[in-house]
């Protein structure tokens, strides 16, 4: 019976972010922009561009992410919603859960798919299109997750964006760090790719554990 | 239309009112909502100090006094969103698996609509997520008839972004109607509504009250109905008149002569 009300919240948040689309057109369009200009900034270097190429395809993609994070729970907040769902019966914990999990599959995974596209504009290796896909679906469950947390935290605070991506771009690093590791342990010779990527599937489980509880708890203070 | 307020007096003189007969009195146990020497502290300030009330069902508990005297206060602290300095509320009767917020229904100042979906959606939704396991085309069922009652009808498949303010206003309502609850706190219920609308949430809370609920609700406009309990909020800081921790009962003019009750007036000079 408590997984009713989740799915019932999953699908109208998910309804919502397409429907309206604002929150995943800026998030692509911003991806778009940030990767192509890098080229410009970085001059026709080839080698260069497709050395660095997973790592800036990477941080671009987290810095997109964090934009629609703000709104998580900001829109509830606004129209009164949140405190509805609140004491609708379900716990808090499950509430961040879903609204989390409606950002992954409307941002985390978009994103992902778009990476490979971009990746053309930084001369990427043929061969790490099919690995930085992966690599960063198994990854972006983290972003949203524990962006949850910094969603829930600034939630009251005025010009909250800022100070979200103070809070949770530190807590990203692992994930980046073990994307990234796992991508050239699938490139270069004598590095293995499995330590890194289960690694990183690690943190993203971790996160869809802890993420929530941590929300739950940060939007129980908001509400008093 | 007669009102069942069945308020401790008249029980005890066991002269209980007639009810409406077309509407069957919802089974289960009597609830009771108790509240017990309670204090709720907003940033510094005591805003509720010492408070003590009990309200029945079928009975209407209107929470009555100035701005800032702490009737929000009171409804969001039984909703169980604030933090008690001290005492405690219960719900005698009630699912004591469940808090009280999640045996309430809250309407506060904003609506709890989503602009982006339409207003059908909207009250689908709620009722799906506050309904748990009713089946789902007695869901449905509901949310038409609802939409139905608060005369939404003809917008059901407009996004409710597009309707105004009062029309936004019913469509909050609505939630009301389409998931049971014993419990509804209703925060100025009345904000942006015309004198039909009011008329139609005065006859929708009858209803509830017939039904065996229990509404308290904080107005500083009559709620258009003839008669209820007032919970009169001082909010003023005067010294002491009464004997400490008290609740003043009297017998006041007020609409029917009803008690109303008073929170006692203590100063607590700092």
């Amino acid at each position: 019976m408590a997984m009713s009300p989740f799915f019932t919240l999953l699908r109208r948040d998910m309804t919502l972010a397409l429907r309206e689309g604002g929150a995943i057109g800026t998030a692509l369009g911003f991806y778009l922009i940030v990767i192509a200009m890098l080229p410009l900034g970085l001059g026709p270097d080839l080698n260069l561009l497709s050395r660095i190429a997973p790592g800036l395809l990477w941080i671009a993609l987290l810095l997109s992410a964090l934009l629609s994070l703000g709104r998580m729970f900001e829109t509830d907040h606004e129209d009164g919603s949140l405190e509805l769902l609140a004491i609708g019966g379900t716990p808090l914990e499950l509430v961040a859960a879903a609204k989390a999990l409606a950002h992954w599959l409307t941002t985390g995974i978009p994103l992902a798919l778009l990476a490979p596209l971009l990746g053309i504009l930084l001369n990427l290796d043929l061969s790490a299109y099919g690995v930085l896909v992966l690599t960063m679906l198994v990854g972006t469950p983290a972003i949203s997750f524990l962006g949850a947390i910094g969603a829930a935290l600034t939630l009251r605070a005025r010009r909250g964006g800022l100070l979200l991506a103070l809070l949770i771009l530190p807590l990203y690093v692992p994930t980046l760090i073990y994307g990234i590791q796992a991508i050239s342990g699938a490139l270069l010779a004598g590095q293995s790719f499995w330590p890194s990527f289960l690694i990183l599937s690690a943190l993203s489980l971790g996160s869809l554990v802890l993420g929530p509880l941590a929300a739950a708890a940060a939007l129980r203070i908001q509400l008093q | 239309m007669l009102l069942d307020l069945r308020s401790p007096v008249h029980k005890a003189r066991g002269d209980d009112p007639p009810r409406p007969p077309h509407v069957e009195p919802r089974p289960g146990p009597v609830l009771r909502l108790t509240a017990e020497n309670l204090s709720i502290r907003r940033g510094n300030r005591l805003v509720i100090d010492g408070l003590s009330f009990a309200a029945d069902s079928g009975e209407v508990l209107l929470l009555t006094g100035p701005n800032g005297a702490g009737k929000t206060t009171l409804l969001r602290a039984i909703a169980g969103f604030l933090t008690l300095e001290s005492g405690k509320t219960a719900l005698e009767g009630g699912d004591v698996e469940r808090e009280i917020g999640e045996q309430s229904h809250y309407v506060g100042h904003a609506n709890g609509i989503k602009l982006g979906l339409t207003a059908a959606e909207n009250l689908e939704f709620w009722s799906t997520y506050l309904g748990g396991s009713a089946a789902r085309t007695h869901r449905r069922d509901r949310v038409y008839d609802a939409l139905e009652r608060l005369r939404l009808a003809s917008l059901e498949d407009i996004p409710a972004a597009y309707l105004s303010a009062g029309q936004k206003r019913r469509l909050g309502l609505g939630r009301l109607l389409v998931a049971d609850r014993p419990l509804w706190l209703l925060d100025e219920p009345t904000v942006s509504l015309d004198a039909a609308s009011v008329a139609l949430l005065a006859g929708i809370v009858e209803e509830h009250l017939t039904g065996g609920g229990l509404v308290l609700a904080a107005t500083h406009i009559p709620l258009g109905l003839g008669s209820a309990r007032e919970l009169r909020l001082g909010g003023s800081a005067t010294a002491s008149t009464g004997p400490e921790d008290t609740i003043t009962m009297e017998e006041t003019g007020f609409n029917t002569g009803l008690p109303s009750v008073e929170q006692p007036r203590q100063g607590h000079e700092k």
